[in-house]
């Protein structure tokens, strides 16, 4: 086995937890009533409509409100910022807005809030960051001072579920006078924290508010004070909070995380997280790989990976298998009826067989992949064995997307987190739809999939995305694997909960 | 002696030049800018809007040179990613580095020089075969893993030293040990073998028959003799390490300019990485010049070359 750079990385922390067995545990945390949290990239701004990372969403959890909240244990949606909504028809959503809630600068919540904040990030010359979560919105209008109406650019129903996440609303007294520059150094939300401190690309501090109404959703926070850090490399999170410098940290990797259950202050806990894994086929002319377009070249491929074995092995406990291409829990992702391809080499050999492969002709094919490497060398190495000879392109996600986007791609080992929109609009699309990482370009997924992007009617959409799905299972225009799991080590006192939209709910957190 | 300052600086422009030409093309050859900066999943729609506000869609060559005409003037422009002046985002971080630099290079001189006398002195001895085996593990040794060691000795086990940050001076102490214990073998071993020749040499033998004391010998006679290529080697390795550790503040979580580099690099936030490796570049070979001089000052010989 070559020594790697991460591997000695590994080695030296693996060591470290070793020796830690034996040591003390001070909770440095919970003598100040403090959560300490790292992360590892920094959020080109704290404002949540300015970044395009994971920490942004999280910061928007934590320090803003939305219009609607979506309870993540059962999905239903209830009002937030927002008593009750309606559509008024299929590009017209209204609003009645709670009363009597107030910003963290003391200015009062109205529709002149959510007027100001929608029709501000509604405009593209306004360079919201994610452009997805906006780019929806046309404008919004004030029908009293706690009514608001919106309007749509197109059907888009999901909007209800952006609404209860990425589209937070912003003071628009505050937001007028500071602009984004100014609300990343002193942010101001209605969210169950203050942002105190932002020391930017170093660290953030948040207190508690006090103030936060129980009717929000989210709750008065028990931990009263929460200290966020950026620190780039995972190997330092590791050490510090093996340090007891650090209370919480997420995203660690699988055999790391394994080696610290060994340390007894702290706690290691496996979440699942709404990423899927599939592999994704190339049919489109000019192919580097034409083969594929032969659907028993695309179901032996199907039939070689061992789906089963991989989460065992790979990926983790609290992955699941899944059938169809979305995250089991978002709206219309229903995999009843689709085709399954189960693991079976044998048949997967016949498949080549018939396609005109075996023997000394054997196919050979590029798979691109930017994450999980191990896990793509594990598929290659099952697809060996049915006479499929696949070489590894491993770069970063843009460098690969390029590669996808300009028709160099046969196979792409794909992974996908609908930024936590429990929506199938948010990932079967992407892939499907005619957008520029759609590798399949099948026409009549197509339509069905913008049937159901498009129709406001939930029984409508949710018979359109059935059929998409499963027509891209009858097609075998994608082979779905399973979701991704991400592992959380905390400090052993504190008690907490994981959510497959990899959000800390940092307010529901309490010290055992 | 001006003649050759301004040939030095010359090149010095030159190779700026030259750097600036070559990251803005192997910048540009990882990867579309755009796609990155619209992250995971952005349509085509939403990066054509970003590549048209960062003015992306423009000619390559429009683009450089630009970006070029700006930096003379010492505007680099905003950052992609921070969407603030990159010259403000290089003096915030600027600072750690040069401190972490200059601990770096105190240490390697502190410790490399007395090894590197010892080892000349006592020849063979187990004082010698000691500095060769520290020179050989510095080497050798990866220093980000060295930063772990430390780490794990240091910060986990014993609790002495902050694990990352650079708020105190305690923050420096493992980074500098880190990134010092790296350069300091090229040191020892220059040393070492500039007093084995002026060990050798007749002045040294006449200082002995004149019955000076061993110490006078080695330290006055042997070691100022010895001492003029170290000049050079600091020069070279200052630069080194301004513009080498990348790792080690990210490792530490030192807010320096390595780091900085490094998330500019992550996000493909040219501005920030073309100002970096121009102001780096330009520093490297100040420090050469600079070395150089001060060498033609102590070495007479060196000014009549």
């Amino acid at each position: 086995m070559p020594i790697t750079t991460q591997r000695l990385m590994k080695a030296c922390l693996a060591a470290g937890a070793a020796t830690l067995v034996l040591g003390s545990a001070a909770f440095a945390g919970k003598k100040d009533d403090t959560i300490r949290f790292a992360y590892e990239q920094v959020p080109e701004s704290v404002d949540p409509y300015f970044n395009n990372v994971r920490i942004g969403v999280i910061m928007g959890q934590l320090g803003w409100d939305t219009l609607i909240h979506r309870d993540p244990v059962t999905n239903e949606y209830r009002g937030q910022l927002a008593k009750s909504w309606k559509w008024v028809d299929d590009k017209t959503l209204d609003f009645d807005l709670r009363e009597g809630i107030k910003f963290h600068n003391g200015e009062e919540f109205d529709a002149d809030d959510v007027v100001y904040t929608f029709n501000f990030v509604g405009k593209p010359e306004n360079k919201v960051v994610t452009q997805t979560n906006v780019n929806w919105i046309e404008s919004a209008e004030k029908l009293g001072k706690f009514q608001v109406r919106v309007k749509l650019k197109r059907p888009f129903p999901a909007a209800i579920e952006y609404l209860a996440g990425p589209v937070i609303i912003h003071p628009n007294e505050y937001y007028a006078k500071v602009g984004p520059k100014g609300m990343n150094e002193k942010p101001v939300g209605t969210g169950p924290y203050k942002i105190v401190e932002h020391v930017i690309g170093k660290s953030i501090k948040l207190a508690a508010n006090p103030d936060y109404p129980a009717a929000l959703g989210k709750n008065i926070p028990k931990i009263k004070n929460l200290e966020i850090r950026f620190l780039p490399d995972r190997q330092t999170q590791t050490a510090e909070v093996m340090a007891e410098n650090l209370d919480f940290i997420m995203g660690v990797a699988v055999d790391q995380a394994l080696g610290m259950k060994a340390v007894p202050h702290l706690q290691v806990v496996e979440g699942e997280t709404m990423r899927i894994v599939f592999l994704n086929f190339n049919l489109q002319d000019g192919s580097p790989t034409p083969a594929l377009k032969d659907i028993r070249v695309r179901k032996a491929i199907a039939h070689a990976i061992p789906k089963a074995a991989m989460v065992k092995q790979l990926v983790g406990d609290k992955a699941r298998m899944i059938n169809v291409i979305c995250f089991p829990t978002q709206f219309g992702c229903d995999d009843t009826g689709a085709p399954r391809y189960a693991y079976d080499p044998t048949k997967a050999r016949e498949l080549m067989k018939e396609a005109g492969f075996g023997g000394d002709k054997k196919l050979e094919l590029d798979i691109y992949a930017y994450r999980e490497r191990d896990q793509t060398e594990a598929m290659i190495g099952a697809l060996r064995s049915i006479g499929v000879t696949a070489n590894l392109k491993f770069m970063q996600y843009a460098a690969m997307r390029e590669q996808i986007r300009t028709n160099k791609v046969p196979i792409s080992h794909q992974t996908w987190g609908s930024f936590s929109v429990n929506d199938v609009s948010a990932s079967t699309p992407n892939y499907f739809k005619f957008h520029a990482d759609d590798m399949a370009r099948d026409p009549e997924v197509r339509d069905l999939l913008e049937k159901g992007d498009s129709s406001v009617d939930p029984a409508v959409r949710k018979e359109a995305y059935k059929k998409a799905l499963t027509m891209i299972q009858e097609k075998a225009l994608a082979v779905p694997l399973y979701s991704l799991t991400t592992h959380y080590v905390a400090n052993g006192a504190l008690k907490f909960a994981t959510y497959p939209d990899e959000i800390p709910r940092f307010w529901e957190m309490s010290w055992k | 002696m001006l003649g050759y300052c301004l040939k030095r600086l010359g090149t010095a422009f030159l190779v700026a030049l030259f750097v600036s030409v070559l990251s803005f093309v192997l910048l540009r050859m990882t990867g579309d800018v755009a796609i990155a900066l619209a992250g995971e999943g952005a349509q085509e729609a939403d990066i054509a809007l970003i590549r048209k506000l960062n003015g992306l869609d423009r000619p390559l060559v429009v683009q450089y040179l630009d970006w070029l005409g700006r930096a003379i003037t010492g505007d680099f422009g905003n950052s992609l990613y921070f969407k603030s002046p990159v010259m403000g985002l290089i003096v915030d971080k600027i600072g750690t580095t040069i401190i972490l630099s200059l601990a770096s290079l105190a240490f390697a001189l502190i410790v490399g020089i007395p090894l590197g006398v010892l080892s000349a002195v006592h020849q063979g001895s187990w004082v010698d075969r000691l500095s060769l085996g520290i020179a050989v593990v510095g080497q050798a040794m990866p220093n980000f893993f060295f930063a772990l060691v430390l780490v794990m000795l240091f910060s986990v086990q014993l609790r002495w030293l902050p694990v990352s940050g650079s708020g105190t001076w305690a923050h420096f102490v493992l980074p500098t040990l880190a990134l010092g214990y790296y350069i300091t073998p090229p040191f020892m071993r220059i040393v070492r073998a500039g007093m084995v020749d002026a060990l050798e040499m007749d002045f040294v033998r006449t200082a002995r028959a004149k019955g000076l004391s061993k110490a006078k010998v080695v330290l006055k006679h042997a070691l100022a003799n010895a001492l003029v290529p170290v000049v050079a080697l600091a020069g070279v390795q200052l630069g080194l390490l301004l513009g080498g550790s990348v790792i080690i503040e990210s490792i530490f979580a030192l807010d320096g300019l390595g780091y900085l580099a490094y998330q500019s690099i992550t996000h493909k936030d040219f501005p920030v990485t073309q100002a970096i490796l121009l102001m780096l570049s330009i520093a490297y070979v100040l420090l050469t010049l600079a070395a150089d001089l001060i060498n033609a000052w102590i070495d007479p010989r060196i000014r009549i070359q």
